[in-house]
């Protein structure tokens, strides 16, 4: 292989990696400054199910509803998107994104991207629209 | 009924239900309950024994009036971004005259809805597909945006989205980078309403857009293809659609 | 078996070796650059729009997956159809083959509207869609040409050459001739012609015999090697033919296309008046892709970089031939009323203006240097390269 001072070298860079990933999490918990996500649900009553349930599994109900509605034309409103952005959009914004909203202040904190607001309305439809 | 219960059953939706019980009870096999979807349950899928249609007249078509292309816009929450060449139009108003007779046309073009779409054969994840009823549509959530659909279309009816979009209408969502097209309104059809374009052909007393069930013998479309001449786009590529055009 | 074939990698000083790829990262970093600013932005920063949707990375792309097909011709005759004179070279003639192959794809996937989708592509796939089935294709004919290599490479499994190349042989020809009928099979008017099934198969030859070739003087210029006379002027042949095939397809379906009436509107729009499309038909396909390294490759004694100079603008007039048939095809109008003249505010009846922007030729270029790279750091690194090309092949394989 090549001379013994790169090999050196790389091993060391490897190690100071390795230590730095080991003491991440212990860095970032010690820290205050670590941004909460912010839950506020301005519309009172209950949601589709508990919250636990909804945490755990709104992705896949999400999904399992999106291709009933595409693909069979099912509207049920239980799980459907529309519904949770009727409900969960900030009174102050009317929206669930923003810094603040409901869906991605969550999934900032857990860095997880939404896709859905790239075609979805993340408004509720105005109120003069809603009834027909 | 429990996935429901806490929506509060709609009058709409109670009478749907009932008119599908009862339909299913009461009539003899054979004989069809009325002519509409209306009849579905929110919980139901769609029928394979219903094929959605259209029918344009074109004597009834003026030259120049896009009413049905503005309710469309509006409906869908197409806007005109200032760059007419990279804007999606779902259904446009194309001017004909024969080079040889001299005989001038107007007729409003959208996705045909084929009973073989080539845009489903050529995707290569199934996005585009088609429904039970008829309705060819995109499903965006496993759209790639190829745009092999838009090679594929022979009728021009489907367009990639360019930009960034917001604000969209909540039943209509559309997003960057995905392919589209007319979907017949199905989000209205869904609810036992006619296209946007449709309805607003009838309320501007046009009359010359009519939708319906083209399975159905007792459907006003049906009737209406039994009794006068009505060709396809491009009938010579065998695709089928389900909008026909009388008058050309 | 052959004594002398003992392969190796590409030598010369490493230094030297490093600029080469620092060379080749630039146009890297600059596809990267775009590929990133496309996806941002969205495909407006692009010269497409909802007329001309495949613009110049589907230009690149096809021409490279087709390139790629074609280079690996020359390995197909040495084991397929027994020319020992080719085998030294079989190697390289399917690293060549998969590294286009590989560039022509990045393209594909890098253009998608949602690239961050890449994976639905790949897991969820329509299996009626001619477009999926190529993506089974395209693994197929990876999957049998690595496994080819192996064995050519791999000396206990030499008998078995044979069998896994007519696999990798009949893959091949499956890809080329289903990317014709992608075109041939398409409703638009310059399209909608099987003849392009046929016509694709002598550009891949063509294509790819071109850029064997350059790769092939290159790594041997690389290092002072001698390639034996014999081989350059099989290969030499081998091109020429290839060329005088493309030429006499393309004659084919332009002709054929400007015969029947039904489709001489638009053969006029290539031959005569469609400006850009013509101009690039006429001086770039026909002249400088066809007629003029036929010409010169025509000569019985031409020199190496004679050779070089042929294979070039072989490949230039491929671009140009892709850009024609990609673009061009979509520039001209969709009739949907025949008879009739059209028009509307989605620009029916009209002829579509497109102008490539930077970001498209950038990502392009991207797709070239990729494939480039691929060869020179797989050929540095494995033992592809025979020893010695100079001497004259011995009849048995």
């Amino acid at each position: 292989m090549k001379t013994n001072g790169t090999g050196a070298f790389t091993g060391r860079i490897a190690r100071a990696i390795c230590l730095l990933a080991l003491l991440l999490p212990v860095l970032v918990f010690a820290s205050e400054r670590v941004p909460k996500p912010v839950i506020n649900i301005d519309r009172q009553g209950k949601c589709v199910e508990d919250s636990a349930t909804m945490r755990r599994e709104h992705p896949d109900m999400l999904k399992h509803q999106r291709d009933l509605t595409m693909h069979e034309g099912i509207r049920t409103r239980k799980h459907s998107l529309k519904e949770c952005v009727e409900c969960h959009a900030s009174a102050k914004t009317g929206s669930v994104l923003g810094a603040k909203g409901f869906c991605q202040s969550c999934h900032d904190y857990a860095s997880v991207r939404i896709d859905c607001f790239n075609c979805h309305a993340s408004k509720p439809k105005l109120a003069s629209g809603v009834k027909p | 009924m429990s996935a429901d219960a806490n929506d509060g059953l709609s009058r709409r939706g109670f009478l749907a239900i009932s008119a599908a019980t009862l339909g299913g009870v009461m009539l003899a096999p054979g004989i069809r309950l009325i002519e509409i979807a209306g009849a579905r349950a929110p919980e139901q899928s769609v029928s394979r024994q219903v094929r959605w249609g259209l029918l344009i007249d074109t004597n009834k078509c003026a030259p120049g009036c896009d009413d049905c292309v503005k309710a469309c816009a509006t409906e869908n929450g197409l806007k005109d971004t200032g760059h007419p060449r990279t804007d999606a139009q779902w259904i446009r108003k194309v001017e004909l005259k024969d080079m040889r007779t001299g005989r001038a046309n107007s007729v409003p073009v959208m996705c045909q809805h084929c009973e073989h779409p080539p845009c489903v054969d050529v995707c290569p994840t199934g996005a585009s597909f088609k429904r039970a009823d008829g309705i060819v549509l995109v499903d965006r959530h496993i759209c790639i945006g190829c745009r092999y659909c838009i090679m594929a279309c022979p009728y021009k009816a489907r367009s990639i989205v360019f930009e960034a979009i917001t604000d969209q209408n909540p039943d209509v969502p559309r997003g960057n980078g995905c392919a589209e097209g007319c979907t017949l309104c199905v989000h209205r059809i869904d609810r036992d309403q006619q296209p946007a374009c449709v309805e607003a052909c009838t309320k501007a007393g046009h009359n010359a857009m009519f939708f319906g069930d083209l399975n159905d013998p007792h459907s006003e479309i049906a009737q209406r293809v039994a009794k006068y001449a009505s060709t396809q786009i491009r009938a010579d590529f065998k695709l089928n659609p389900g909008v026909r055009y009388q008058g050309l | 078996m052959a004594e002398y074939l003992i392969y190796h990698e590409l030598g010369g000083p490493s230094r030297r070796f490093w600029s080469l790829l620092g060379l080749l990262a630039v146009p890297l970093a600059l596809a990267a650059i775009a590929y990133f600013y496309m996806e941002h932005y969205g495909h407006i920063v692009t010269g497409m729009d909802n007329q001309i949707v495949w613009g110049m990375p589907h230009v690149f792309a096809v021409f490279l997956i087709i390139a790629a097909t074609g280079a690996l011709n020359i390995a197909m005759a040495a084991s397929v159809f027994g020319k020992a004179v080719y085998r030294p070279v079989a190697p390289l003639s399917a690293l060549v083959s998969l590294a286009l192959l590989a560039g022509g794809l990045a393209l594909v996937m890098l253009d998608l509207g949602r690239s961050d989708r890449m994976v639905v592509a790949a897991m969820q796939l329509n299996p009626e869609s001619l477009l999926s089935r190529r993506v089974i294709f395209y693994d197929g004919y990876m999957a049998s040409v690595g496994v080819y290599m192996w064995f050519l490479l791999e000396p206990r499994m030499n008998r078995y050459v044979k069998p896994v190349a007519i696999v990798a042989f009949l893959w091949q020809l499956l890809l080329i001739t289903s990317t014709g009928l992608e075109f041939g099979f398409n409703f638009r008017a310059v399209y909608d012609s099987v003849l392009y099934a046929p016509m694709f198969i002598a550009f891949s030859s063509a294509y790819g015999a071109a850029a064997l070739i350059l790769i092939l003087l290159a790594a041997c210029g690389w290092e002072g090697r001698d390639v034996s006379g014999e081989l350059l002027r099989r290969l030499k042949n081998w091109l020429g033919v290839s060329v005088g095939a493309s030429l006499f397809f393309a004659i084919l379906f332009l002709g054929t296309k400007y015969e029947l009436v039904r489709s001489r509107d638009v053969a006029r729009f290539l031959l005569f008046d469609g400006g850009v499309y013509t101009a690039l038909l006429w001086l770039g396909q026909i002249a400088l892709g066809g007629v003029v390294p036929l010409a010169l490759l025509l000569r019985s004694r031409l020199s190496r970089s004679g050779i070089a100079a042929a294979a070039a603008m072989v490949l230039l007039g491929g671009l140009a031939q892709m850009y024609v048939t990609l673009i061009g095809g979509q520039a001209y109008p969709q009739i949907l009323f025949p008879g009739m003249i059209e028009s509307s505010s989605y620009f029916d009846g009209e002829i579509h203006p497109y102008a490539p922007s930077l970001v498209e030729v950038l990502l392009g270029l991207g797709g070239v240097a990729l494939a480039a790279s691929i060869v020179a750091i797989v050929l540095r690194a494995i033992a592809l390269l025979p020893e010695r090309l100079d001497p004259p092949a011995k009849p048995q394989a």
